[in-house]
């Protein structure tokens, strides 16, 4: 895959320069159309309308105080804002964000990491996900910190169980359409995107989403990711009604903006997993087959309209929906969201077996 | 094969080296000027009573418990889904058991309550 | 370069190991825990079965771990207290099994020598999804089929212990 050391450190240095960005701008976008949504301008002051506020932001809270609880555990303290995000950024390792380019016989790929088993590097990720916020709930040594904490734990690993069996079903539709012809799945998110390639009737894209089954797992699979990364409205862990500030209560300065780096980029990266998973990722038909640096550059804005897409989603439905409440959320996710993705997983394997049949 | 695992690697360490940048240059730079006040446990402005590190509700433990059971059960069903195309009708039936028995359980702990938030 | 990696996974899972074992703190415990684990997830990888090495992450690192963790913060039981020993015969009991599993282990690091000279290339594609797939609906189907009878047996305990705070909180 790579042809040196370098060329990796290049690529992994770039990614995270990517994510960063993404995480930085995505803040003022939240903003500008929380604000627009509520009839408010939103941040304009700092540089071109308020373009620069994220570094804005970011210098400012470079220079606060770092305040640590004297009751609070000090590695474990420490420790939980970088547990945080070391997943939220690994993840997106194995997305593929758009093809190759070639710059002076140099190849940039923007598949960085294409593994066999990239689904289950996904799932082992955002199962360890859970022990950011956990362990800085405990290790603050507040009432307010726990409670966010232990709900936030609770929460994420009853949703985890939904987005495992959902995400099987893009596997499974994987084998219907396998471009190879073996009639087998892929766990490799690079051979889901080519299996999404070409239309159906010559105008609708091949994607998964609208496939009989593929909708309804889309669904599913939005709720369970909007709760796995802890947004609005399940965004419980942080209720600042009950429980203060939740498990970042104890937090300031530079840990408290990694929570919230975390957070974001998590969201950024199930924004691509949606649109790799359902919408075929870079794919667009008419644009997919335009080849060199111009349909790299083409497939990767292709894949960032997407992404955006989601993105605006989740920012629309923080300003709409009120935070659920706690019984209700841990009912809906095992006694809805659970048999649901069963059912459609369930449906899927008989789907793709009877259309082998016909 | 190991050299995209070792991209993975190396992006790993830029992840850990990521998050530490900053804490690091922010601890240089910051102003620090503790009091004993500021130090402690913020509870709205109540002194605090009492430890945290205490015993929690039970249901907590539980959901614990089942996830790790079904966790274990949609890991069976990764190597299942990648493969059944070609194993055909009788790896279908076969998990369609797997699943119907663990149906059964999660149909018997919804109907004796133990999902119920209480 | 892959020996390199593997003398560094070792030690690394090694100084967790003792880590988890020495620090009087059990979320501290636990924490170098899920860092043994995954640096054994690493060595699944050096034996080319990321499947396996997945797994290990998600199921130990990020499931059982998650369990243990709540059961220590949840118990309120971070704080060992290493003065009192409630069970007497622990101790050399302990000492007792941690002799025979020593000996086990050089006995099979003694017999594995002499594997070193089997091609390496059988065991390739191993910890494949779809070799894994393969022999598990067919040579192990029985023992499959157990294990959603086991994990049902799981459910069923689990019932039993909310039943029990059920009917506790109904007293009160």
């Amino acid at each position: 895959m790579y042809e040196s050391l370098w060329v990796m450190i290049i690529h992994s240095v770039l990614l995270a320069l990517a994510a960063l960005t993404g995480f930085a701008y995505l803040t003022l976008m939240e903003r500008k159309i929380l604000a627009r949504m509520q009839h408010r301008v939103g941040p304009n002051k700092a540089g071109p309308r308020g373009f620069l506020q994220p570094l804005a932001d970011a210098v400012k809270l470079m220079f606060k105080e770092d305040i640590m609880p004297a009751d609070a555990d000090r590695w474990v303290y420490t420790l939980a804002p970088i547990l945080a995000t070391i997943p939220a950024v690994i993840i997106f390792a194995v997305i593929p964000l758009g093809k190759d380019f070639v710059f002076f016989g140099e190849r940039v790929t923007l598949t960085f990491a294409n593994i066999d088993i990239g689904l289950l590097y996904l799932l082992a990720v955002t199962s360890i996900g859970v022990y950011g916020i956990t362990l800085a709930g405990w290790a603050s040594n507040n009432k307010y910190s726990m409670l966010g904490g232990v709900r936030s734990a609770a929460q994420m690993i009853s949703y985890e169980l939904a987005f495992g069996l959902t995400v099987l079903v893009p596997v499974m539709l994987t084998a219907w359409h396998n471009p190879s012809g073996d009639g087998l799945g892929s766990l490799n998110l690079t051979t889901m995107v080519d299996a999404q390639a070409g239309t159906y009737l010559g105008f609708i894209p091949r994607w998964f989403i609208f496939t009989p089954t593929g909708w309804l797992a889309f669904i599913v699979f939005l709720i369970a990711a909007t709760a796995e990364v802890t947004r609005a409205p399940f965004d419980l862990v942080e209720a600042e009604q009950e429980l203060v500030g939740g498990y970042a209560t104890e937090y300031s300065s530079m840990k408290f903006a990694l929570f919230f780096m975390a957070e974001y980029m998590k969201l950024i990266a199930m924004s691509a997993l949606a649109a790799t998973f359902f919408l075929g990722g870079w794919r667009f038909p008419g644009l997919e087959n335009i080849g060199g640096n111009w349909g790299a550059l083409i497939s990767f804005i292709v894949m960032l309209v997407k992404i955006i897409f989601f993105l605006f989603l989740s920012i629309w439905v923080r300003a709409t929906f009120p935070r659920i409440r706690y019984d209700r959320l841990m009912d809906f996710g095992w006694k809805r969201l659970l048999p649901v993705s069963l059912a459609t997983m369930a449906a899927t394997a008989v789907f793709v077996v009877l259309v082998d049949q016909l | 094969m190991l050299s995209t695992y070792a991209f993975i690697g190396i992006f790993t360490v830029a992840a850990i080296t990521f998050p530490l940048l900053p804490l690091i240059i922010s601890a240089i730079i910051r102003p620090n000027r503790p009091s004993e006040v500021k130090l402690s446990t913020y509870e709205c402005g109540l002194e605090a009573i009492g430890e945290i590190w205490v015993q929690f509700k039970v249901q907590y433990y539980l959901y614990a418990l089942a996830f790790v059971i079904f966790d274990i059960e949609t890991v069976f069903l990764y190597p299942w889904a990648v493969a059944y195309g070609q194993l055909g009708l009788f790896a279908l039936i076969e998990m369609g058991i797997f699943l119907m028995i663990l149906t059964v359980g999660l149909v018997y702990a919804w109907k004796k309550g133990a999902l119920e938030w209480i | 370069m892959e020996t390199v990696i593997f003398i560094t996974t070792a030690i690394v899972a090694v100084g967790a190991a003792l880590g988890m074992v020495l620090s009087s703190n059990a979320v501290h415990s636990a924490l170098f825990l899920i860092l043994n684990f995954c640096a054994v997830a690493v060595m699944y990888l050096l034996l080319r079965a990321p499947f396996m090495a997945a797994v290990q992450v998600t199921v130990y690192a990020g499931a059982i771990m998650v369990l243990f963790l709540f059961v220590i913060m949840l118990l309120g039981a971070e704080k060992a207290d290493l003065g009192s020993e409630p069970i007497g015969w622990q101790k050399p009991v302990g000492v007792l099994l941690g002799a025979v599993l020593l000996a086990e282990g050089i006995y099979v690091a003694y017999k594995g020598i002499k594997l070193v000279d089997a091609p390496i290339t059988a065991a390739l594609g191993i910890g494949q999804p779809t070799t894994l797939s393969a022999v598990l609906f067919s040579k192990y189907l029985l023992p499959f089929e157990v294990i959603s009878i086991l994990l049902l047996v799981a459910i069923v305990g689990t019932v039993v212990l909310t039943r029990r705070t059920v009917k506790l909180k109904e007293a009160e």
